[in-house]
């Protein structure tokens, strides 16, 4: 059975390490933070100026002078700091960042991103997303492996307008865990009850499948 | 010495019509609310605004967008305001979408003196249109701008009388910046203290760069996305 938006943030949050510093972008990344495993310590960034993002307040917590990036009311763990936006980019553009995770219209098979911009709809902007994406160590994708139209999200190169080149390093979906290799998708693990031949119809891109493909465990 | 003014009103006194204004605040958190208010009351258009957001519909910029004071929109994300959307679409409006660390960084240049830098951002995207891309190092960086304006407005939670300013929280975002790279910097605070009640060790900006500073009134603090955490009883 595919992943749900809670399974793909789940098995995300298996990539995280002790100590890691790291951005969650909005929607299906946000979720990661609930799935940090016991015993470790992740520091969140949020790039309107927090290190230590801590989670949702209480009613009576609430402080208007205090949001993540998403305009979301947080609270701080106890040893965060506050700055300001051009220092925030500072230590994203510096590589200080660990991790960056954040959702994506479309990855293309040699680690190129859209994730802004619909021509003749709506453009609502690109926020921090091309600072982050050009300047992370490590960046993976979260997102859904078709559209809403059943279109593949994966492609040999990106029909809408670029947030980034070659730059994801890792995609995970609702079908599978995939890695970008010089020779495009590499099938690293898939959803359990999901068959290689379903990833392969719904990947445009060059898939490369091994013969034995694991199940994700969540 | 005398940068403070009684009000709104008095502080935006030497903003016309045309003027390039900074306006600080990350959505709508630490946003310079009285001064945005004096700003539609004031009637003035053709307005070049630089701030991260354009408001909501009814609050913030918006305010402004709805009395069609703005000619220019230069923001990072501009998604929650249907107004702006509309004035976009029907060609009412300019609009210059930049990164955010580039807008962010664009700013703090102009406070630093320094006229242009490169970065990485928007490499390979429309955003490097007619840019110059050199290489560091083997990697491509986009030279941009330093950003300066003719105003900037932010709002701290206390400023002393020589214009020293702190802020709270995440409200220092693009307004610290901002306030040193107006060409004139009003602040709008919501305390106004004399000079050593602020300790000079927590001063975010200081006072060199503020040129008009008044004690706020009636902050509604209006929170976008009030989130909380469920909590079982």
């Amino acid at each position: 059975m595919a992943l749900d938006k809670f399974g793909i943030a789940k098995r995300i949050a298996k990539e995280l390490k002790d100590g890691m510093y790291v951005n969650l972008g909005i929607g299906i990344p946000t979720l990661v933070a609930n799935y940090v495993p016991e015993n470790m310590t992740i520091i969140f960034q949020s790039e309107n100026g927090i290190l230590g993002m801590g989670p949702y307040p209480t009613e009576e917590e609430v402080d208007a002078d205090l949001i993540n990036a998403g305009k979301e009311t947080v609270t701080l763990i106890k040893g965060a700091a506050l700055f300001d936006s051009a220092e925030s980019f500072g230590m994203i553009r510096a590589g200080k960042i660990d991790l960056t995770v954040l959702g994506a219209m479309e990855v293309s098979e040699q680690g190129d991103i859209a994730n802004w911009k619909i021509p003749g709809k709506m453009v609502k902007g690109m926020g921090g997303a091309m600072d982050l994406v050009a300047s992370a160590k490590n960046i993976i994708v979260a997102m859904m492996h078709t559209n809403p139209k059943g279109e593949s999200k994966l492609l040999p190169a990106c029909t809408l307008p670029l947030t980034g080149l070659r730059c994801v390093k890792k995609v995970i979906t609702d079908l599978a865990v995939l890695e970008i290799t010089p020779d495009g998708f590499l099938l690293k693990e898939k959803a359990p009850g999901v068959t290689v031949e379903e990833i392969k119809r719904k990947t445009l891109g060059k898939l490369i499948c091994p013969d034995n493909v694991p199940d994700i465990e969540l | 010495m005398n940068k403070v003014v009684s009000n709104a009103q008095e502080a935006i006194q030497p903003i016309e019509s045309g003027s390039t204004i900074m306006l600080g605040g990350f959505g709508l958190n630490g946003i310079p609310e009285n001064c945005i208010a004096a700003l539609v009351q004031k009637g003035i258009n053709q307005l070049t605004c630089i701030s991260n957001n354009a408001g909501v519909d009814d609050f913030g910029l918006g305010l402004l967008l709805q009395k069609k004071q703005i000619k220019k929109m230069i923001s990072s994300y501009v998604g929650e305001n249907a107004e702006f959307e509309r004035q976009l679409l029907n060609g009412e409006l300019e609009v210059d979408l930049i990164p955010q660390g580039t807008l962010a960084t664009r700013i703090q240049m102009a406070a630093m003196g320094i006229p242009a830098f490169y970065t990485p951002a928007g490499f390979g995207t429309e955003v490097a249109f007619g840019k110059e891309v050199r290489y560091f190092n083997n990697k491509p960086y986009l030279m941009e701008l330093a950003l300066h304006a003719d105003f900037a407005i932010v709002k701290a939670w206390k400023g002393d009388t020589m214009g020293n300013l702190v802020f709270r929280k995440t409200t220092r975002n693009f307004s610290t910046s901002m306030a040193k790279a107006g060409n004139i910097t009003i602040a709008e605070v919501e305390h106004l203290v004399q000079p050593g009640e602020i300790d000079p060790d927590d001063v975010h900006v200081a006072g060199i760069y503020v040129h008009k500073i008044f004690q706020g009134v009636n902050y509604e603090k209006r929170i976008e996305k009030r989130t909380v955490k469920i909590v079982n009883k």
